[in-house]
């Protein structure tokens, strides 16, 4: 086995000194070194998306990065993104537009449309499907993912009714 | 039951924001693969690289001396303990299956089959290992293709005679249900005579599977990806001996299941069986490439069909013949799932002959079982595909043609040929609603001048309209059926002192929102605010008694149980209340959570109600101090959610590509407890559905080695892949359930597949193109079109 490698490296805000074995994964990593159980692993490929991370502030899939590469960088997950207990604005804006169901992919979509909203400040709804396509998600069909990185986009996010102002767009008729 | 009766409600109708995201978006989760225990060990499978083959020797000594190995366990070393993995569907008495232990002893029956298992200290150390374990194999000759299992040139298993694993008939005829399709074909004006191929899909959800099993302590707990938590424990304990009091399954959060995770797992069975070897909690998750190759499949399934009509477009007759594809063993509901579909070919129509005929065939591959929709997508994609041409044949528009057909609603309550009796609907209501959505007059006109035009982009119209049965099920019927267990649903809703309100339910949410819905339903009938409910699901030892999430069931049986169960607590806190303002029982009303003395100002609130009877200092002679109630609920009949789509489909006659231009769906749930739920879940569903009408195939090669094996190959389509949808609903009540809600988790998967194929060869049909098979990819597009050119070929 080869011999491990020290890192440093500054994870949301906090940095960690560590002896990683070179073949380590930064996502295995922050999952099983530092705990950051926040990102998950959907696929052994690249391409689910559900992994990413911020590095230096730019969207990465932390599965197909080395821990060792990320020594002397600053690494932003999930778990960092809200601040003094505010969620951050896309968090705040997956919720309010239902743009997650079982929750799996929303970590790394939440990074990535963090990314391309940093990149496109505002893009059309055509810039965002394509800015997402690197991130799979299997139960939302996208429309509302969309919609919350466009209401970030547009700054329509907040609102505290705890009612959807978004689900409006079905039309409804009463019939019997 | 009257539909509805107690709907005057805050709660019930509002899309409530979800309680369960906060720690999601946080990054705060609890899945499975998150858990780690001290002590704890790793687990890697090592798998059959061969689709059939008897294996002659498994040598583990390299593995066993591995740097942090602690174990090796092979089939042979646990083959008396192991048991055989359940079906709890034999659909006939005489129903052939192999032995299905967890681990193969001497035969695989398909690539991706575990053979060993590597228990060690670190993930890493159990991977490299697999590597070190030599398995010495003696290839036979594998099967692969449908049509030719059927023919039992090439057996699947050398231990059974044949491939086949049952014949499952219905006839209306000899049902009493209808008269007899023979009649009807021999005396048709029309005969549309088709072949359809369901492609297999991989349920591909996004959490891979994962299980932690603690041996520890004097019960084993197990954390799993699971849909079925209770079913799951249940099975555990009859396939392993072990008393169900000495198990606990916890399913946390769970990242989608789709049916995928409605299963009791080979990896499931092994992790227990590696814990109680080393006595240590032990976990075992899945790379997303054994998840592809080793989760169970879906559809597959051929089918061949014959609708007999007359020349005014009225269908006669019915007759499906099925083979489907069971793969190489039986899972938990493999055998059941064409059957689901046999009572939905009919769908909307007033056909007045239908015969089906199923055979189920054993192959050298990855066994099938539910994905979204089970049985129903398949059978709806076969009818509307049939409409189709039925209107082609006979130069009518799809719609008519389908109206000429469908039952219209005053004539509800409807029996069908199936022996389904449908409570409630409205196709035409809800076929008005998309067709204005849609423009459809417009859509045509526009289709008709790209026609003209020779455009190199033609317009297609899909049209697909559907029912389903939901809202799994009747016991009584599940029996009727032979299923191994019922279909009711439980609940408790207990009363803290505080007057918060803990809802525990049998169902279990892995992306639905249940905690939500359910805490609006509460709400509602305790009249408490939502906030103060709390919805606990997913563990055994908290909900002792349930049945789980698949089939669309949740709301309309597990609801109506949480609905009973609230109702048992209004009538123990009358008794109380009436002790307290000292009036009588009968005088007592209940209304927005307060408990008041008719005809007088006197009233007490059930938080009062709720204090009084934890202290217990003052009540009425021999009432017990608890107002926690149970209740099941067992539905009287299916729910049958309806609905219209239509898709514009843009088909690039000189590359095959295909685009959706708009795409309108208008379902019909019967009563929405949260619209914005509701909405989430019908996009989802659509992006399956579309998927499997233009992207996703397992595929495998001739020698059983699943191609499509990672997300390179098997295209679960991103943002870009897919549409903006138009969603619309019109609400017709269920009468089967007091809420009158109807199920809406496969909506989306089964009407969205036939409309976007309709709408593909609805676009090139007129070059000549008769039919595609599914997914309609550009290259099947482009050879189809090329091919038309020459024969007019179907491919
Ligand atoms: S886990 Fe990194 S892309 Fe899938
Ligand atoms: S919310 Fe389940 S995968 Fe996206």
């Amino acid at each position: 086995m080869a011999s491990s490698k020290t890192i440093t490296v500054e994870v949301d805000d906090v940095r960690y000194t560590d002896d990683v074995e070179p073949r380590l994964l930064l996502v295995q990593y922050l999952r099983e070194r530092l705990g950051k159980t926040g990102t998950l692993v959907g696929c052994d490929t690249t391409n689910c998306g559900a992994c990413t991370v911020h590095l230096d502030g730019v969207s990465v899939k932390s599965c197909t990065m080395l821990a060792v590469q990320a020594d002397g960088h600053k690494v932003t997950t999930i778990e960092g993104m809200a601040q003094d207990g505010k969620l951050a604005p896309l968090q705040e804006a997956f919720h309010q537009c239902h743009a997650l169901q079982c929750g799996f992919c929303t970590p790394g979509m939440i990074m990535q449309s963090a990314s391309l909203l940093k990149e496109n400040p505002h893009p059309t709804e055509a810039e965002i499907r394509d800015g997402l396509e690197g991130n799979l998600c299997r139960c939302t069909g996208y429309q509302n993912i969309v919609a919350a990185v466009k209401s970030v986009a547009d700054g329509t996010v907040y609102d505290d009714s705890g009612v959807s102002t978004t689900a409006g767009e079905t039309e409804t008729a009463g019939v019997s | 039951m009257t539909a509805t009766t107690e709907r005057s409600s805050a709660e019930v109708g509002k899309a409530r924001l979800r309680k369960e995201d906060r720690h999601l978006v946080t990054g705060r989760s609890r899945f499975t693969d998150n858990m780690v225990l001290p002590g704890m060990l790793h687990l890697a499978m090592v798998r059959s690289p061969y689709a059939h083959a008897k294996i002659t020797a498994v040598d583990t000594a390299a593995a066993k001396s591995s740097p942090g190995v602690m174990a090796v366990l092979t089939g042979a070393d646990v083959a008396g303990e192991q048991g055989s993995l359940p079906n709890a569907w034999p659909i006939t008495p005489d129903q052939k299956a192999p032995a299905h232990g967890a681990i193969a002893v001497d035969e695989v029956a398909f690539a991706g089959e575990v053979v060993a298992v590597i228990v060690a200290r670190t993930a890493a150390a159990a991977r490299d290992a697999v590597e070190r374990v030599d398995v010495s194999y003696d290839e036979l000759p594998v099967v692969m293709d449908l049509e030719e299992a059927f023919t039992d040139k090439v057996l699947a298993h050398t231990s059974l005679e044949s491939n086949k694993s049952a014949t499952w008939v219905f006839d209306s005829a000899e049902a009493g249900t209808g008269s007899s399709v023979q009649d009807a074909i021999d005396s048709a004006e029309v005969l549309i005579e088709r072949t359809f191929y369901q492609q297999r899909l991989i349920p591909a959800f996004m959490e891979p599977r994962s299980t932690v099993v603690d041996p520890t302590g004097e019960q084993i707990t197990m954390w799993t990806a699971t849909q079925i938590p209770h079913i799951l424990r249940l099975m555990l304990a009859l396939t392993l001996g072990i008393p169900e009091s000495k198990v606990r399954v916890i399913a946390p959060d769970v990242g989608g299941g789709f049916g995928g995770k409605l299963q009791v797992t080979p990896e499931e069975v092994i992790t227990v069986l590696a814990a109680r070897h080393t006595g240590k909690p032990c976990k075992y998750t899945e790379t997303r490439s054994e998840s592809l190759q080793a989760g169970h499949h879906g559809r597959a399934q051929v089918q061949r069909l014959k609708l007999s009509a007359k020349r005014d477009g009225t269908v006669t007759g019915l007759s499906v013949n099925l083979l489907a594809d069971m793969g190489a063993y039986l899972g938990l509901v493999t055998s059941g799932i064409p059957i689901l579909g046999a009572f939905m070919y009919n769908s909307i129509y007033k056909f007045p002959a239908y015969r089906f005929e199923c055979n189920n065939i054993f192959t050298n591959k990855t066994w099938t079982d539910a994905y979204r929709g089970a049985g129903r997508p398949e059978a709806t994609f076969a009818i509307e595909r049939l409409m189709d041409e039925l209107a082609t044949e006979l130069n009518m528009d799809p719609l008519a043609v389908r109206e000429k057909n469908w039952i219209r609603h005053e004539e509800f309550p409807f029996a069908t040929v199936a022996g389904l009796e449908y409570d409630t609907g409205n196709y035409e209501a809800a076929t008005a609603k998309a067709v204005d959505l849609f423009d459809y007059q417009g859509m045509r006109a526009e289709q008709k001048r790209r026609r003209d035009a020779n455009d190199p982009v033609q317009l297609g119209i899909g049209v697909s309209t559907f029912t389903e049965m939901c809202g799994l099920a009747p016991s009584r019927v599940l029996g009727s059926l032979s299923y191994g267990a019922g279909g009711w649903e439980h609940a408790q809703v207990r009363v803290l002192p505080t007057g918060n309100i803990e809802v525990v339910t049998g169902s279990s949410a892995h992306g639905q929102g249940h905690e939500t819905a359910w805490s609006q339903l509460v709400a509602d009938r305790l009249g408490v605010p939502f906030e103060n409910v709390e919805v606990l699901h997913g563990d055994t030892q908290i909900s002792q008694r349930g049945l789980d999430t698949y089939g669309s069931r949740s709301l309309t049986v597990g609801g109506m149980a949480v609905l009973a169960a609230a109702d048992k607590v209004i009538e123990k806190a009358k008794v109380v209340a009436a002790h307290m303002m000292e009036a009588s029982e009968e005088d007592i009303e209940f209304s927005a959570g307060s408990f008041n003395v008719k005809g007088t100002d006197q009233s007490t609130s059930l938080g009062e109600i709720a204090l009084a009877t934890f202290a217990a200092h003052n009540l009425p002679d021999g009432f017990e101090p608890n107002l926690d109630s149970d209740a099941t609920f067992d539905p009287s009949n299916f729910s049958y959610p309806h609905g219209t789509h239509l898709a514009a489909i843009e088909v690039d006659t000189e590359t095959g590509h295909v685009g959706i231009l708009k795409y309108v769906c208008v379902d019909d749930v019967g009563v929405v407890v949260n619209p914005m739920l509701v909405e989430g879940q019908v996009h989802g569903g659509l992006a399956q559905g579309i998927a499997q009408a233009l992207y996703e195939e397992a595929v495998h090669d001739d020698a059983g080695t699943l191609v499509t094996g990672s997300f390179v190959d098997y295209l679960v389509p991103s943002a870009p892949d897919l549409p903006h949808y138009i969603t619309g609903r019109t609400e017709t009540p269920a009468t089967s359930n007091q809420l009158g809600a109807k199920g809406v988790g496969e909506a989306g998967t089964i009407a969205s597949t036939p409309a976007i194929v309709n709408g593909v060869l609805d676009a090139v049909r007129h070059l000549g193109v008769k039919d595609i098979k599914m997914p309609c990819t550009p290259s099947r597009v482009w050879h189809a079109l090329q091919d038309a050119k020459t024969t007019g070929g179907v491919r």
